[in-house]
C-alpha cells in the first residue's frame, strides 16, 4: 500500500508551479475548495515555507469516526431501519476498539464496510447536520487558539484525516482550513460499496502523503509541525521537525515522553 | 612550646578572626561543612583558610503582621491611604507575585493571603465589587489550581476562582493592551484588565533585591515582546550585578518602563520584606555554622542523611519540596512604587548584606534543589546553570565575590532530567541548540522567536502549566555576566560527562578533585570562598 501510494503521488504530472492541482483523481482529495488556488514560488520566501499538519478526530475535535457512524445510523430513514442500524453499530463498537488497537488498516476495512448501501446524496444531505450537532460542539477550545497561532506564523494549515471527505467539509470551512485530505468512499451508481478509494489515509499513508505534498509544494518538513492524538499516526509525527502529541492515548504519551515531544491538552 | 606549634596556633587564631558573624574561616580543627548537591546533602572537609559565607541570622519577624499591613495601607508613601482611594462601583485589580516567590514556598498562611484578606475586606467595605485577582506570572508557568488555593487560602479561592482569580496570560492577545513605549523603543504591553482598572493594587513579597519595585507590574504583567526588550544578553552583561539595583542595567530598563506604568496606571503597591529563616526545627541546622553544632544538631543531620540515602531521587525531591519555608515578615510598606521599594530594599539589605573584604580565586557553591523555576519540579541542567552562574554568582554588591577569570565550582549531580509538563521548551533548547552554540547573542537572534512562537509551546503555556517557549533563553542569558566573568566552571559530583560538556563546563567526581583542578588553574595559593547553601545573602564587597 505504501509503495502504491508513493507511486500515485509521483504520478502527478505538473510538479511545482502554477496550476498544479486537479489533474489526478487522487489529488481531488486534497482540497475541493482550493483547487483554483495558485501556489507560486513567491510563497517560499527566503527559505522554504512550512506547514502544520493536523490529524482531526481526537486531535482538533473530541469525536472519533464512530460518532459519525452513529450519527448516520441514527438518521437512517425510517424508525425501524434507524433502530436496527443503530443497534448493529453499537454492537460493533467492541470489535472496532479491538481492531483499532491491532491495526488501523484492519479497523478501516471493517469500519467503512458499515457504510455499504448508503446513498451519496444522503451523506451530503446530512453533512451539515452532522457538523452542527456533532462536530462543531466537539471542537476543542484550544484548537482555535492553536490554529490561529499557527496561521499567524504563516504556516500552511493542512488537515490529514481518516474521516470521510463529505463529513468533514463543513468543519473545515468552520475552522478556516482550506487544505485537507480525507478518505473517500467508493460509490457505484451513487451508492457506497463500503470500500475506500485508495490511498486510505491512515498510519504510514498519512506520512507518505505529507512527504509528497511537501516536496510538491516546496515545504520544509524540518520546519513543519504535526499534531495528532493517536499512536497510529506516529509516522506522521516522525517526519516533521516539530511533532507534538495532542490529548494523546497512553501509548502515544509514552512515546512522546520518550522522544521529548511536547504534549498538549486542548480540552 | 615549640615555635612551629606556636605559629600554627597563631594562624588558627587569625583564621578564627571574626570579620562578621556570617564569615567563617576554616582552620585545622574546623568541622566538615554540609553542602547541598541537588537533593543530597554531603559533608565536605574544606582546605584550611577557606572562607565560608553563611546567611545572616534572621531578623526577628514583626509580632503582628496583620497590624503591620493595616498600618502600611493607612500610612502610604507618596499617595492617599488605600481606603481614601476607594469609591463604590470602581474597578479594581489586585495582582500578586507568583509561586517563584518566596523559596521554598512559605508555610501557610502565605503573606499574600494575609494581605489579600485585609485588602479584599477593605474593598468590600467600601462598596467595591468589581475585583479581580491576577497572578503576575509573566512568562513563568501558570500556577496550578492547588497552588493557587494554597497561596490565598480556601475562603478567597472559593469566592474568586476561576472567574475572578486567575493567572496572567501573556499570549492572550485580547487580554493585553499596549500602554506605551520608552524613548529607547522598548514597548510595554500589559494585562488589559489590570491596565484598564481604576486602581491596580500589587501585592509583593521581596526575597532578593532583584524583586519588587517596577519589576512587579512592568514585568509580571507584560507580554513576550515587552519582556524581550530587557531580558537579553547585553543587559545582563551590563548588570553588575542584577542583585544590586543601583548597578543593574536590567533594573534601569525596568525603571524606564515603570515610569510609563506610573503615567498610565494608578498603582497602589504593597511590598513586604521577609527574613531569611528558610528552615526551623528539624532542618534549621542547615543555616548554621557547623562548628557550633550541638550533639542534637549532628543527630538531626545524620538522621536526615540516613533517611535520604534510603530514598530514590524523586522521593527525596518530594520530601524536600514538602518542607515549607518558615519566613517571617520583617517590613511592609505601601503606596507609590518607588518610595515603597526603596524602603523595602533598605530592609532587605539589612537582612542579606554580608560585609566581605577581598575577592576570591575559587568560589564554591553547592546547588540545592531550590530555584524560582523548579518549584514542585526538577532542577534541570539549564536551571543548574542559572543557579550557579546566575543567582549565586550575582549575590554581590560593588564587585563580584570571585575574581575575574576565577574558577567557579558548583556541586550538583547534573542529571539529564527535565519536566515535560513544566519545561518542554527547555528540552529542545538543551538538546538541539546548545550543541550548536552557547553564544547567547546567536541563540537570541537565531532561535528565540522561533521558540517563543512555537504553537505547541504557546498552547502548553496557555492551557497547561509550561514555562513560555522563550523562557529557556532567558535562563541562558541570566548566566551571561557570570559566564563572561569566570575563567572556568567545574561541576563537582556530576554523575555524567555530557551535561557539563554541553554547558561548557569541566567535570570532577568530587569536591576534592574539583579544588585540585581549580588550583592547577589558579595556582596553589588560590584564595577559596564557599557560599554555604542554602543562602540568601549579598556579599557586600569592600
Amino acid at each position: 500500500m505504501y509503495g502504491l501510494t508513493v507511486q500515485l503521488f509521483y504520478s502527478w504530472p505538473e510538479g511545482r508551479g502554477l496550476g498544479y492541482i486537479g489533474q489526478s483523481n487522487f489529488f481531488e482529495q486534497l482540497n475541493p475548495g482550493e483547487r483554483e488556488r495558485k501556489f507560486g514560488l513567491d510563497d517560499l520566501g527566503d527559505g522554504l515555507a512550512a506547514a502544520a499538519f493536523y490529524d482531526l478526530e481526537g486531535t482538533l475535535v473530541s469525536t472519533n469516526l464512530v460518532h459519525t457512524l452513529v450519527f448516520y445510523a441514527r438518521n437512517e430513514p425510517g424508525l425501524l431501519r434507524s433502530l436496527k442500524k443503530s443497534a448493529s453499530t453499537l454492537l460493533s463498537l467492541p470489535v472496532f476498539a479491538v481492531t483499532d488497537q491491532y491495526s488501523r488498516k484492519v479497523f478501516n476495512d471493517l469500519y467503512f464496510k458499515r457504510y455499504k448501501g448508503v446513498k451519496e446524496d444522503r451523506l451530503r444531505f446530512l453533512a451539515d447536520d452532522l457538523f452542527l450537532s456533532v462536530l462543531k460542539p466537539a471542537v476543542f477550545p484550544g484548537a482555535y487558539e492553536l490554529l490561529e497561532k499557527s496561521r499567524s506564523l504563516g504556516l500552511r494549515q493542512v488537515v490529514v484525516t481518516g474521516a470521510l471527505d463529505v463529513s468533514v467539509k463543513p468543519l473545515m470551512e468552520h475552522l478556516g482550513i482550506e487544505e485537507y485530505v480525507a478518505n473517500r468512499l467508493e460509490f457505484v451508481n451513487g451508492v457506497a460499496t463500503g470500500r475506500l478509494l485508495p490511498p486510505v489515509m491512515a498510519a504510514a499513508t498519512k506520512a507518505s502523503w505529507i512527504r509528497v505534498f511537501a516536496e510538491r509544494e516546496g515545504l520544509s518538513l524540518s520546519d513543519s509541525y504535526a499534531y495528532t492524538d493517536s499512536m497510529s499516526d506516529l509516522p506522521m509525527l516522525s517526519i516533521v521537525g516539530h511533532p507534538a502529541a495532542i490529548n494523546p492515548d497512553m501509548r502515544l504519551r509514552q512515546t512522546a515522553l520518550h522522544h521529548d515531544w511536547p504534549i498538549l491538552n486542548l480540552k | 612550646m615549640k615555635l612551629e606549634t606556636w605559629n600554627l596556633k597563631l594562624m588558627a587564631l587569625q583564621l578564627r578572626r571574626k570579620t562578621h558573624e556570617s564569615v567563617v574561616y576554616i582552620d585545622r580543627d574546623s568541622a566538615p561543612r554540609i553542602m547541598p548537591s541537588g537533593e543530597d546533602f554531603i559533608l565536605e572537609d574544606l582546605p584550611i583558610g577557606t572562607r565560608v559565607l553563611y546567611p545572616n541570622p534572621p531578623i526577628k519577624g514583626l509580632p503582628n503582621r496583620e497590624a503591620a499591613i493595616r498600618y502600611a495601607l493607612n500610612h502610604p508613601h507618596g499617595c492617599d491611604p488605600l481606603f481614601a482611594q476607594l469609591e463604590p462601583g470602581m474597578r479594581v485589580t489586585v495582582a500578586v507575585d507568583d509561586i517563584s516567590l518566596p523559596l521554598p514556598p512559605m508555610a501557610t498562611p502565605d503573606i499574600r493571603q494575609t494581605v489579600l484578606e485585609i485588602v479584599l475586606d477593605m474593598l468590600a467595605g467600601h462598596g467595591v465589587d468589581d475585583v479581580h485577582i491576577i497572578i503576575a506570572n509573566s512568562l513563568h508557568r501558570k500556577m496550578t489550581e492547588w497552588e493557587m488555593k494554597r497561596m490565598v487560602g480556601k475562603a478567597i479561592f472559593d469566592e474568586y476562582y476561576p472567574d475572578r482569580y486567575y493567572n496572567h496570560d501573556a499570549e492572550w492577545t485580547d487580554g493585553l493592551i499596549k500602554i506605551g513605549e520608552t524613548k529607547h523603543k522598548e514597548p510595554l504591553t500589559l494585562n488589559r484588565r489590570a491596565a484598564e482598572s481604576d486602581l491596580l493594587i500589587y501585592v509583593n513579597i521581596n526575597l532578593v533585591p532583584m524583586d519588587g519595585g517596577h519589576k512587579s507590574v512592568a514585568v509580571g504583567l507584560c507580554d513576550y515582546e515587552s519582556l524581550r526588550a530587557h531580558h537579553e544578553p547585553q543587559t545582563i552583561r551590563d548588570s553588575d550585578s542584577y542583585m544590586d539595583p543601583a548597578r543593574s542595567e536590567l533594573n534601569h530598563k525596568v525603571q524606564r518602563l515603570g515610569k510609563i506604568v506610573d503615567e498610565q496606571l494608578n498603582v497602589f503597591h504593597i511590598e513586604t520584606a521577609i527574613n531569611n529563616r528558610m528552615y526551623k526545627g528539624d532542618m534549621d541546622f542547615l543555616l548554621r555554622n557547623e562548628d557550633d553544632f550541638t550533639a542534637f544538631d549532628r543527630m538531626k543531620f545524620e538522621a536526615m542523611r540516613y533517611t535520604m540515602s534510603k530514598l530514590p531521587r524523586p522521593a527525596r525531591r518530594k520530601l524536600l519540596h514538602s518542607r515549607p519555608a518558615q519566613y517571617e515578615m520583617i517590613a511592609c510598606h505601601a503606596g507609590k512604587t518607588e518610595p515603597v521599594h526603596d524602603k523595602i530594599i533598605e530592609k532587605a539589605f539589612d537582612q542579606y548584606a554580608i560585609p566581605v573584604r577581598g575577592q576570591c580565586d575559587i568560589l564554591i557553591t553547592g546547588i540545592p534543589d531550590i530555584s524560582p523555576y523548579n518549584v514542585y519540579s526538577v532542577l534541570n541542567p539549564l536551571l543548574v546553570q542559572v543557579m550557579g552562574l546566575g543567582y549565586h554568582f550575582n549575590f554581590y554588591r560593588n564587585k563580584p565575590l570571585l575574581k575575574k577569570g576565577g574558577v567557579l565550582i558548583i556541586h550538583h549531580p547534573c542529571y539529564d532530567e527535565f519536566d515535560h509538563k513544566f519545561h518542554p521548551s527547555y528540552i529542545e533548547f538543551f538538546n538541539r541548540l546548545l550543541p550548536e552554540t552557547r553564544d547567547a547573542f546567536v541563540l537570541r537572534d537565531k532561535y528565540e522567536r522561533e521558540f517563543a512562537n512555537n504553537p505547541s509551546y504557546v498552547e502548553m503555556y496557555r492551557r497547561g502549566n509550561a514555562y513560555h517557549g522563550a523562557h529557556p533563553f532567558f535562563m541562558w542569558y541570566w548566566g551571561e555576566n557570570g559566564r563572561q566573568h569566570v575563567g572556568k566552571v567545574i561541576a563537582a559530583g556530576a554523575e555524567n560527562a555530557h551535561v557539563p560538556a554541553m554547558l561548557g563546563w569541566d567535570r570532577a567526581d568530587n569536591l576534592t578533585e574539583a579544588i585540585a583542578m581549580a588550583r592547577s588553574f589558579m595556582g596553589s595559593s588560590a584564595e577559596i570562598t564557599m557560599l554555604h547553601q542554602p543562602i540568601i545573602g549579598i556579599a557586600d564587597m569592600e
